[in-house]
């Protein structure tokens, strides 16, 4: 019971953060839009050929919501690192207050501000003529998978901004997300590709995952894909949660020069 | 807590290194319940260290130590219910306001009437009209109050303060000592780390020196004056024949050392030395014309604690 309550509290104070700081959020939809529109109208009227009979906005929208996921919860580790250097998280620490609860809070609040985001990227999407082929019934599945995914990532995300050194150094890793999305069907289809890039395409976890995204919005349906995707999701889940909570435990913030 | 034997605070043998590199090394003291303990030593003394490991936040690489009665690595979380940090650099939430801040510190504490408790707080720090902005437009001081004020959410019977005045102008270092005396009037055990001897020596019942790791002297505030010379005599002098001639009856017994025209005599605390350094120069015929007498401080103890410790003397009071 205290472990919910303590959970809940953790959860409003980082919701405050980001109700707060609108600029933020604006910060994190800007980059992904910009992609969307620099995709659509630069390399769109090139790519766009090769995407058979999938309109190229519809192609790509799984590609750039997954990236406003990767530039939020890189936000995310940027936050945790802060708590950490100002000492916050070792007043936490020394309380009596579940680890759980602290790294659980902004886990819930990380999912509610990217769910937000992503919504801004799909209406902007709308706006310039996608038109997904979705159901309700896809629609849900489709922001299931979305919600794992943001859990998955935001706890990545907060063992690294745990482990990181610096600020600055804490939301770096959100560029190895980024270089998967781009090696991956997102955005072109892998047959062009050269051979050694398609089978890194073919056998990481963002591939079967923006997959199925794409399949439930442009036919309705998850697709052969979905398993595999809902394997990765987990298992980056479990990892990373088990991670995060580890270097939890031990962190301490690093001590000025002196 | 229930057994009022134990001590707030027992640290035996304790044992730190870092990458190999030894930062604490054979740290013992004890901390009675309801005294001030100061942790005093430089910058990389260990200091942040051994609270870093009381406070349960890292783990010793040897000895043992428990507060309240419970063992810091096997009941980490029993300590935690009677312990607060007040850490070096103020942990406050920059995004929320003084009352939010304390607000959280009410609920994650569950405190019976956090409502109360909060408004008490905002008062006692002179911050009741603040408590509605957000931090961004603190000052430092505001911060730091704020930062306290929330350590004491809950009333802990334990807290430690990790050098709670560097950086603190002297009207909020002042604060700051009246708030920690405070404390220890309501019971409170207060255990802070500091770099001031002059603090360690207003606020402190016992002393610690740590000095590369190692506790080099320990005792109250009066017993590690006691290891300097009680008082420095100084005897001035008109004529350079008369200082030389003190210098030479009183040369053979005292430790003397001229400083310009005065000379400088040090005498423990005997009546008996005093007297017979009168004496010496009353039997020569020397009349000073003025003495004054110097009290020690806690920085001549410093010193001369750290000049015998590099001569591989340790210096223990007890």
């Amino acid at each position: 019971m205290r472990t919910f309550a303590d959970t809940w509290t953790m959860t409003k104070r980082s919701l405050r953060h980001t109700t707060r700081s609108i600029d933020t959020i604006i910060t994190v939809v800007l980059m992904p839009i910009a992609m969307l529109l620099l995709f659509v109208y630069v390399f769109g009227g090139a790519i766009g050929k090769q995407t058979g009979s999938i309109k190229y906005v519809d192609f790509i929208i799984p590609g750039v919501v997954i990236l406003t996921v990767i530039s939020g919860i890189a936000y995310a580790a940027v936050r945790l690192n802060t708590d950490l250097q100002r000492g916050i998280i070792s007043r936490f620490r020394t309380m009596p207050v579940a680890p759980s609860s602290v790294l659980g809070g902004q886990a819930l609040s990380s999912t509610l501000s990217n769910l937000f985001s992503c919504a801004l990227v799909v209406m902007v999407a709308l706006l310039i003529g996608f038109r997904p082929a979705a159901d309700p019934t896809a629609w849900l599945l489709f922001c299931g998978l979305l919600v794992l995914l943001i859990l998955a990532t935001t706890w990545l995300a907060m063992f690294f901004g745990l482990l990181a050194r610096s600020v600055e150094g804490a939301g770096a890793f959100s560029y190895i997300l980024m270089l998967l999305i781009f090696i991956s069907p997102s955005f072109v289809p892998t047959d062009s590709m050269t051979p050694a890039l398609r089978t890194v395409a073919d056998n990481q976890p963002m591939t079967p995952i923006v997959q199925t995204m794409r399949s439930l919005l442009t036919a309705g349906t998850p697709g052969p894909h979905i398993w595999v995707a809902l394997a990765w999701v987990a298992g980056i889940l479990v990892v990373s949660y088990t991670l995060a909570l580890g270097v939890y435990r031990r962190s301490v913030p690093i001590p000025a020069a002196q | 807590m229930d057994d009022r034997t134990t001590n707030a605070i027992e640290v035996r043998n304790l044992e730190k290194g870092y990458k190999g590199v030894p930062v604490l090394h054979d740290v013992s003291f004890t901390v009675g319940r309801g005294t001030v303990f100061a942790l005093l030593g430089a910058n990389g003394s260990g200091k942040t260290t051994t609270i870093n490991i009381l406070t349960t936040l890292i783990k010793a690489d040897g000895g043992t130590a428990s507060v309240a009665g419970f063992d810091v690595a096997e009941q980490p979380a029993k300590v935690r219910e009677q312990i607060s940090l007040t850490g070096q650099s103020a942990a406050v939430d920059q995004m929320l306001t003084a009352r939010e801040n304390l607000a959280m510190m009410g609920e994650l504490r569950h405190v019976t009437d956090p409502g109360r408790t909060v408004t008490d707080l905002l008062a006692k720090f002179d911050l009741s009209d603040a408590a509605d902005r957000r931090l961004l437009t603190f000052s430092g001081g505001m911060r730091r109050r704020l930062d306290i004020a929330m350590s004491l959410v809950g009333d802990a019977p334990i807290i430690f303060f990790d050098e709670p005045t560097t950086g603190l102008d002297p009207k909020s270092r002042t604060d700051m000592w009246l708030t920690i005396r405070q404390l220890v009037e309501n019971g409170t055990t207060v255990f802070l780390t500091t770099q001031y001897l002059e603090e360690a020596d207003h606020l402190a019942d016992e002393i610690a020196i740590l000095h590369s790791g190692r506790i080099v002297a320990s005792g109250t505030a009066e017993e590690l004056k006691a290891m300097v010379p009680a008082g420095l005599v100084e005897l001035e002098f008109d004529e350079e024949e008369q200082l030389s001639a003190a210098r030479r009856a009183l040369g053979d017994r005292h430790e003397v050392s001229r400083v310009d025209s005065k000379l400088v005599v040090a005498t423990r605390r005997s009546v008996a030395e005093m007297a017979d350094m009168f004496i010496r120069l009353k039997d020569s015929g020397i009349e000073p014309t003025g003495f004054s007498r110097q009290l020690p401080t806690l920085d001549d103890v410093f010193f001369k604690i750290l000049d015998d410790h590099e001569k591989g003397r340790h210096a223990d009071v007890r």
